[in-house]
């Protein structure tokens, strides 16, 4: 089970409170979880990342495990907290602006 | 007794303020999408209680919600837009190619019969078509097609389709308008597109005849005369009585002829709307003060509207989609403004009170007349 915290707007676009828990096959990674997260909430296609080039919109970031993970490949596994569920895989709005 | 719905979009979330016919009282809902910029609120002809919305931000970008109950309850629906084929180029601020990139919805037009097809002017200049209710989007891909779509320029606001007329005697035609790029019609349901540009003058574009280029902020028709068109240039007040073929400029007396909404009176054909701003670099009232400028000629003789408007120490600006009209009598004229006013007048223009005075900055303004 993958623990996932949306920021607050996208909580209140799929209608969730609190964290989303979802299964992902496999050894999860930011592409996997992210195709699962969509599945689930269609809704959220196009607000993390584009629709069809699916890189992460600019002004969203993913953390997990106190680390950036924004730059990371979408195929880099997570870390091994986030795949047995300890810890949860962030999507954040970027701190942007004056 | 009638009801009035005034659909307000805002940098800040969707409002959605009612009152019955007599327009005095009003109740106001929202912020709805609260954080998000709402370009724009528009209800279906065919279903008063079918509203689509643009909903957006910087961060999570497009999103298009639909509400079947009047705006009590929302629903997102698709926000794919997809430019149709290899996207090409159009022309950068300096000149080079840019490729076309979807930024935004900047309207969305309801058909005319059918709830569940909708037009999005979209920003990098496109037009889409939803069949579905707003769930997917195709392109009208004829309009970028369109031999000039190399050339065409954004604006200082980007390069936004924000206007689009549905000609209601011909389901054929259709008018949009772009910012920097002119004024387009199909007469062939979106198949192919052509510039309607011609007799517009812009002082920055050196050939008298361009195809492309013009400015055009927002354009205007009354139903019942749909090859007369009313156009607010960026300068200029405009009017066209062949559906576009030739334009005319018919500022005449206005104080400044700079502006970005126009709209026409529900029963007077000839009854015109324009809220003059100073100039494209101050973008505020002349002198301070707010004033409507109403046309009962088509343009031309303009008269100042100030009865109940700040008439000091005024310095908002009144955008592009952010005028419109109820088709009660008298006729109902209402427009927002950048500092969070909507501004209703129940009697075609003669006095005015705000009927919100404090929400964001106000980036559309639609009505809705109800049974």
């Amino acid at each position: 089970m993958i623990r996932v915290v949306l920021p607050a707007h996208l909580r209140t676009l799929a209608k969730v409170d609190g964290e989303v828990k979802l299964e992902v096959q496999g050894l999860p990674t930011q592409r996997s979880v992210l195709d699962a997260l969509e599945a689930c909430y269609p809704m959220l296609c196009g607000t993390l990342r584009d629709h069809v080039t699916k890189q992460r919109r600019p002004f969203v970031r993913f953390f997990a495990c106190e680390e950036d993970l924004s730059h990371e490949s979408p195929d880099a596994l997570l870390p091994d907290a986030v795949a047995n569920g300890t810890e949860p895989c962030l999507g954040v709005g970027a701190i942007a602006g004056g | 007794m009638s009801k009035v719905r005034v659909l307000v979009g805002t940098r800040k979330g969707a409002f959605v303020l009612t009152s019955d016919g007599k327009r005095e009282r009003w109740d106001i809902s929202g912020p709805h999408f609260s954080g998000f910029e709402l370009y724009h609120v528009k209800g279906s002809p065919a279903d008063p209680n079918r509203l689509y919305a643009s909903q957006c931000s910087g961060w999570f970008g497009q999103l298009i919600q639909r509400s079947n109950d009047g705006g009590e309850t929302w629903e997102p629906v698709g926000n794919k837009f997809v430019y149709d084929g290899v996207p090409g180029t159009h022309q950068w601020y300096d000149g080079t190619p840019h490729p076309w990139e979807f930024k935004r919805v900047w309207h969305l037009e309801p058909s005319l019969t059918d709830p569940d097809t909708v037009y999005a002017g979209i920003e990098d200049a496109a037009i889409f078509r939803s069949t579905d209710g707003g769930q997917t989007w195709g392109e009208l891909p004829g309009l970028r097609g369109h031999g000039s779509g190399p050339r065409w320029q954004p604006g200082a606001g980007g390069m936004c389709l924000h206007t689009i007329l549905l000609d209601p005697s011909n389901p054929q035609r259709m008018y949009i308008a772009i910012s920097a790029a002119g004024a387009f019609r199909t007469d062939d349901d979106g198949k192919t597109w052509r510039p309607i540009n011609q007799g517009l003058k812009s002082q920055y574009i050196p050939d008298p005849n361009a195809e492309v280029g013009h400015c055009v902020h927002r354009i205007a028709m009354h139903r019942s005369r749909p090859n007369v068109l009313f156009m607010q240039k960026h300068w200029d007040v405009m009017r066209s009585d062949n559906a576009g073929e030739l334009w005319q400029e018919v500022s005449g007396n206005l104080p400044t002829d700079f502006g970005f909404v126009i709209d026409v009176h529900a029963h007077e054909p000839d009854t015109i709307y324009v809220v003059p701003i100073k100039s494209d670099e101050h973008h505020y009232p002349l002198d301070g003060k707010l004033r409507v400028y109403r046309s009962r000629t088509g343009g031309n003789e303009w008269e100042a509207l100030t009865k109940g408007l700040p008439q000091s120490d005024c310095y908002v600006n009144v955008l592009r989609d952010a005028m419109a009209v109820d088709s009660l009598d008298k006729c109902g004229v209402y427009f927002g403004t950048t500092g969070g006013q909507v501004y209703a007048s129940a009697d075609a223009g003669d006095n005015w009170t705000p009927i919100v005075r404090d929400l964001p900055g106000v980036l559309s303004v639609e009505v809705q007349t109800l049974p």
